[in-house]
C-alpha cells in the first residue's frame, strides 16, 4: 500500500456521522480488538491513511499517520539507530501506529523509559465536530494549552480519531544483556526493590514463577560492570526472550484462562491469587485466575493499584477498573467535550459511554 | 477591545463583585477558615499583587489561607455558591503571572501546605503537601539515596504544586522528562468542593489520563491539594563538559551530533556570548568570555558508564570545531560549571534594571536562524538580549532587557517578547516551554492554535468547570481576544500601520 493522506475524507466522515448520529469503531489493523469492550459502530478503517510524516533522527522526533504499520516505523527507527522507547506490543503483523497509542499499551521497557502517554508529544486528530485539530506538537517541552494529546494514549479511540501522532524516540543501546538468576517471587520482588534503588542502567526485568530476568544496555565497559553488579547467569536468547514477553508468545501467556493484569506499586508483595508473571521491576503482575472480578479488583485496590481483564473476559461485565462516580463524572464530560454526539467507539472502554 | 486590552496587565475580570457581596463571603469564610487565614486588609493583600511575573500587579479582592483540605472544599464551594472567580497560588515564583490575582476574585494560598506526607523509599515515591518547595523533596528523599528529578532553576523557593500547575521543567527534562513524567497521583478538589484523585500509586491509573491533563493546565480544572512524585536513585557519578565555540550554529551542531551518537546527556546547555559575560561577572565561573556560545554536557550513570561516555563526547566536541572543551575534574568544578548557567537570570538582571524572560521551544534544527532574527530584531526594537538554552531539548530562553522606568519600554519588550515567540511557532516550535502561558503568552497563542483547537479548550475547561470559576482568562484566549489580536497583528516583521506611533 502506498502512503495517503485521508484525513479531510475521514473528516468529512465523521462529520456525516455526527449529524446522522451513527456511531463510529475507529479501526486500525484489528490486532487489539480483543482488548477492552466490543464497542459499537460502523466501522472507520484507519489504514489507508498511512505514511511516515517525518523523522529527523537527531532530533529525536518522528511523525506518522495513525494506519502506519507500527512495524514500518520500528524499521525506519532501527535503520537510523533508534527505536520507540516504550517498546508497544504489536499482537499481530497488522499492528498500526495509531493503534499502538490508541491502546496505551507499553512493553517490557515501560519502566525505565516511560509509557505511550509519557513519549507522545503531539497528536492531530478528528474531534467529534469533524474538525481537524492538533495539540502538543514536535518539541520535547510544550506546556501551551491543555494537553489534548496524552489522553488520547490509552482512550482506547474514545476521544477522538487519531490522524497523526508525534513521539520521542531514542537511541537503540550498543548492547543488551540479560542475567537470569533462579529464585521463587518473593526473593524476586526483593532483589527488584534493591536493584530499584540503583542506577544501573535496567532496561527490563521478569520473573516467570522460577526465574529472575534482568536486561541492562550501555557500551561495552559499562556492560561489563554492570554484569559484575549483578552476577547472574547470562541469558543467550536475550532478544527473543523480550520478544515473546512483549508479544504474549512466551508460554506463559498460552495457558487457558482469563489473563489479569494487575498495575501495582513495585514494592507490592506477592499476591498468591495464581500463576503470576511479574514485569515492570514488580509494578506489573500478569495474573491466571477466575477469581471473580470484585476479589482480584478489591485486591489490587487495596495494595494501591487497579485490575484490567486482559484477555478472556467473555462478554459481561468491565474490563476495566470502576471509576469512582465523581471520575465517572469527568469522563462523562470530558467525552462529552471532545465528541458531543457520542460517536466514537461507544462503550469500547467503559459500559456507560 | 482596545490595543491596551490586551497588554497582559489588563486581563479581563469576569464581573465586579460589589463590597456588599464581598463582606458576605468574607463573613462565611470566617466560618471555614481560621481568621488569621482570611486577609482583607490593603496592606495584607498587598504581598500577594504579583508572582515572579513582577512587571504586573494588581490586587486581589481576598486573600484565603487555608490550612486543611476540608478547608479548601469548603472555600470552593463558597466561591461557587456566590460566584466569585479563584485564583490559587503556590510559592509565587511563576514566571508568566499563572498566579496573577484578580480584583474581583478570591486568592487562594496554599502556602500552609508545606508537610512531606511520606517517603517510600522501596517503592520511590514521596506523598506531599503542594506547598512543600520543590528542592525540599530532594532534600528530605537524600537519606535513602533518592531525589526528585525536575529542576526549575526556582528550586529553592517554587513549590510543587506550582509545578504541577505549571508542568514545570529544568536543566535535565531531555534525560528525565518534565513534570508530568515524574509524578504518580494527584489529590484535587473540584470546583464543586469535591475531592478526587487522579492517577495512582502504581505506574497507570484505569481510565482517561486526568493526571496529564490536570498537569499543566494552571490551576484551571481543579485545585492541587496532594501531590505522589516518583524519586529515582541518585545516579553514581556526574560528570560535566564545558565546551566553547566560535558560532551558535556550531555550538548547535555539537549538540546533534551528541544525540546522533545515541547518547541522552543528563543536561544539555548553550549560553550564547551575552549570557556568558554576564554570568562569568556574577558568580567568576571560569567562562571563556570570547566564544560565541558554550555548551555545558552534564552525563549521569553509572561509574563505567560515564567513563566510557565522557571520552566519546569529548571527542565529538573536538570533531565538531569546539574551540576548547574542558571536563571538570572534581565536584567542586562540576558545580562551578553549573553556578553560572543556574546564576544567568539573575546575572542578566545586573546589566539592566529589568529584565523579561521569554520561554519558546524550537526543534534544535532552527537555532541558528531563530538566534539570527533574534539578534536583528534587537536592534529593531533597540533592547538588547541574552539567550540561554536547553540545548538538548529545545527549550529557549531569550531575556530581554529594558528600564520599566522609562515610559514605553516595558511594552516594547512586551512587544519583542511576542514576536519571539510567534517566531518560534513559525519555526515549528510552541510559545511555552516550561513557564506555561499564564497572562503572559495569551495573544501568542492565538498565533499557535486555530479558533476551532482553541474552542476545544474551552470545551475542556468547562467539562471541570461550568461557569469558569477556577483561574478564568489565563491560559486560553477567547476568540474574541484573537480576533483583535489578528486584527491589528504583526505580520512577518510588518506593522500593519507603520505611520502609528506605537512606542
Amino acid at each position: 500500500m502506498h502512503d495517503a493522506d485521508l484525513s479531510q475524507a475521514l473528516a468529512e466522515q465523521v462529520r456525516a456521522a455526527a449529524e446522522s448520529g451513527t456511531p463510529l469503531l475507529i479501526r486500525g489493523g484489528g490486532t487489539k480488538d480483543f482488548y477492552g469492550l466490543r464497542g459499537e459502530g460502523e466501522p472507520l478503517s484507519m489504514v489507508g491513511h498511512r505514511g511516515i510524516v517525518s523523522y529527523e533522527p537527531t532530533e529525536l522526533v518522528i511523525t506518522a499517520r495513525a494506519g502506519t504499520p507500527l512495524a514500518e516505523v520500528e524499521q525506519c527507527l532501527r535503520d537510523h539507530g533508534q527505536q520507540l522507547p516504550f517498546e508497544p506490543p504489536a499482537f499481530g503483523a497488522g499492528a498500526t501506529i495509531g493503534g499502538a497509542v490508541a491502546s496505551g499499551l507499553s512493553g517490557p521497557r515501560r519502566a525505565f523509559a516511560g509509557a505511550v502517554r509519557d513519549n507522545l508529544l503531539g497528536v492531530k486528530l478528528i474531534n467529534g465536530r469533524g474538525q481537524i485539530l492538533s495539540f502538543g506538537g514536535q518539541v520535547m517541552k510544550n506546556v501551551a494549552g491543555y494537553d489534548l494529546s496524552r489522553i488520547n494514549a490509552g482512550a482506547l479511540g474514545t476521544l477522538g480519531v487519531l490522524l497523526e501522532v508525534s513521539l520521542k524516540v531514542l537511541p537503540r543501546p550498543a548492547f543488551e544483556r540479560t542475567a537470569v538468576f533462579e529464585m521463587d517471587e518473593a526473593t524476586a520482588l526483593a532483589r527488584l526493590t534493591a536493584l530499584g534503588r540503583t542506577s544501573l542502567s535496567i532496561t527490563a526485568t521478569a520473573h516467570d514463577g522460577e526465574r529472575l530476568y534482568v536486561r541492562v544496555c550501555g557500551g561495552e565497559r559499562s556492560l561489563e560492570a554492570a554484569e559484575q553488579v549483578l552476577d547472574g547467569q547470562t541469558l543467550p536468547e536475550s532478544r527473543d526472550f523480550w520478544h515473546s514477553v512483549r508479544e504474549h508468545s512466551h508460554p506463559f501467556f498460552d495457558r487457558p484462562g482469563p489473563l489479569w493484569r494487575l498495575s501495582l506499586p513495585p514494592a507490592a508483595p506477592s499476591l498468591g491469587l495464581g500463576e503470576t508473571f511479574i514485569e515492570w521491576g514488580g509494578a506489573q503482575r500478569w495474573l491466571r485466575s477466575d477469581a471473580p472480578a470484585e476479589v482480584l479488583r478489591d485486591r489490587a485496590a487495596a495494595l494501591g493499584g487497579h485490575a484490567t481483564l486482559f484477555r478472556g473476559h467473555g462478554d459481561t461485565g468491565e474490563v476495566f477498573h470502576p471509576l469512582t462516580p465523581a471520575l465517572l463524572r469527568l469522563h462523562r464530560n470530558l467525552k462529552q467535550a471532545m465528541d458531543p454526539a457520542g460517536i466514537f467507539n461507544r462503550h469500547r472502554m467503559y459500559s456507560d459511554f | 477591545m482596545s490595543a491596551d486590552a490586551l497588554r497582559p496587565a489588563n486581563l479581563e475580570e469576569p464581573r465586579a463583585v460589589s463590597a456588599r457581596e464581598r463582606d458576605a463571603l468574607i463573613r462565611e469564610l470566617l466560618d471555614v477558615v481560621p481568621s488569621h487565614g482570611v486577609l482583607h486588609d490593603d496592606e495584607d493583600l498587598r504581598p500577594y499583587e504579583c508572582d515572579g511575573l513582577s512587571a504586573y500587579r494588581r490586587k486581589p479582592m481576598l486573600v484565603v489561607l487555608p490550612e486543611t483540605i476540608e478547608q479548601v472544599q469548603q472555600v470552593l464551594r463558597l466561591c461557587q455558591a456566590h460566584q466569585v472567580p479563584v485564583v490559587a497560588r503556590g510559592a509565587g515564583t511563576g514566571l508568566s503571572g499563572g498566579a496573577f490575582p484578580l480584583a474581583n476574585g478570591v486568592l487562594l494560598g496554599l502556602a500552609k501546605f508545606n508537610r512531606i506526607l511520606a517517603i517510600d523509599p522501596d517503592n520511590r515515591s514521596a506523598r506531599v503537601q503542594p506547598g512543600v518547595r520543590n528542592l525540599a523533596i530532594s532534600e528530605a528523599a537524600a537519606a535513602h539515596g533518592l531525589y526528585y528529578a525536575p529542576d526549575p532553576s526556582s528550586q529553592i523557593a517554587c513549590s510543587i504544586g506550582g509545578n504541577v500547575a505549571e508542568n514545570a521543567g529544568g536543566v535535565h527534562c531531555l534525560k528525565y522528562g518534565l513534570t508530568v513524567h515524574n509524578i504518580l497521583e494527584l489529590k484535587v478538589v473540584t470546583i464543586d468542593g469535591e475531592l478526587i484523585t487522579l492517577g495512582g500509586q502504581s505506574l497507570d491509573s484505569p481510565g482517561y489520563d486526568l493526571l496529564a491533563l490536570m498537569t499543566g493546565s494552571e490551576g484551571m480544572l481543579g485545585v492541587i491539594v496532594e501531590i505522589t512524585v516518583k524519586l529515582l536513585p541518585r545516579p553514581e557519578r556526574a560528570q560535566v563538559l564545558l565546551a566553547a565555540f566560535d558560532s551558535v550554529e556550531r555550538a548547535g551542531e555539537a549538540v546533534a551530533a551528541i544525540i546522533g551518537s545515541g547518547i541522552i546527556p543528563a543536561g544539555l546547555e548553550m549560553m550564547d556570548n551575552n549570557a556568558i559575560r554576564a554570568a562569568e561577572d556574577f558568580v567568576h565561573a571560569g567562562y571563556p568570555v570570547e566564544a560565541e556560545a558554550i555548551l555545558l554536557c552534564e552525563l549521569d550513570g553509572t561509574n563505567a558508564e560515564v567513563s566510557e561516555d565522557i571520552m566519546k563526547v569529548r571527542n565529538l566536541l573536538i570533531a565538531q570545531g569546539a574551540t576548547e572543551v574542558r571536563t571538570a575534574g572534581d565536584d567542586q568544578e562540576r558545580l562551578r560549571f553549573w553556578a553560572g548557567r543556574k546564576a544567568a537570570f539573575p546575572a542578566v538582571g545586573r546589566l539592566s534594571p529589568d529584565y523579561y524572560c521569554m520561554d519558546g521551544t524550537i526543534p534544535r534544527k532552527n537555532l541558528g536562524q531563530i538566534l539570527r532574527r533574534i539578534g536583528e530584531m534587537s536592534g529593531e526594537f533597540g533592547l538588547r538580549v541574552a539567550n540561554v538554552f536547553h540545548a538538548g531539548d529545545g527549550n529557549l530562553h531569550p531575556l530581554i532587557l529594558y528600564d520599566a522606568d522609562t515610559p514605553g519600554q516595558l511594552e516594547r519588550a512586551e512587544d519583542f517578547g511576542g514576536r519571539i515567540l510567534e517566531l518560534c511557532v513559525e519555526y515549528g516550535g510552541t510559545v511555552t516551554g516550561e513557564h506555561g502561558v499564564g497572562i503572559e503568552k495569551l495573544n501568542q497563542m492565538c498565533t499557535q492554535f486555530t479558533p476551532d483547537e482553541l474552542t476545544q479548550f474551552h470545551a475542556v475547561k468547562a467539562a471541570f468547570d461550568p461557569r469558569g470559576l477556577l483561574n478564568p482568562g489565563k491560559a486560553v484566549p477567547t476568540l474574541h481576544r484573537c480576533a483583535e489580536f489578528g486584527a491589528m497583528h504583526v505580520h512577518h516583521g510588518q506593522l500593519p500601520h507603520p505611520d502609528i506611533p506605537r512606542f
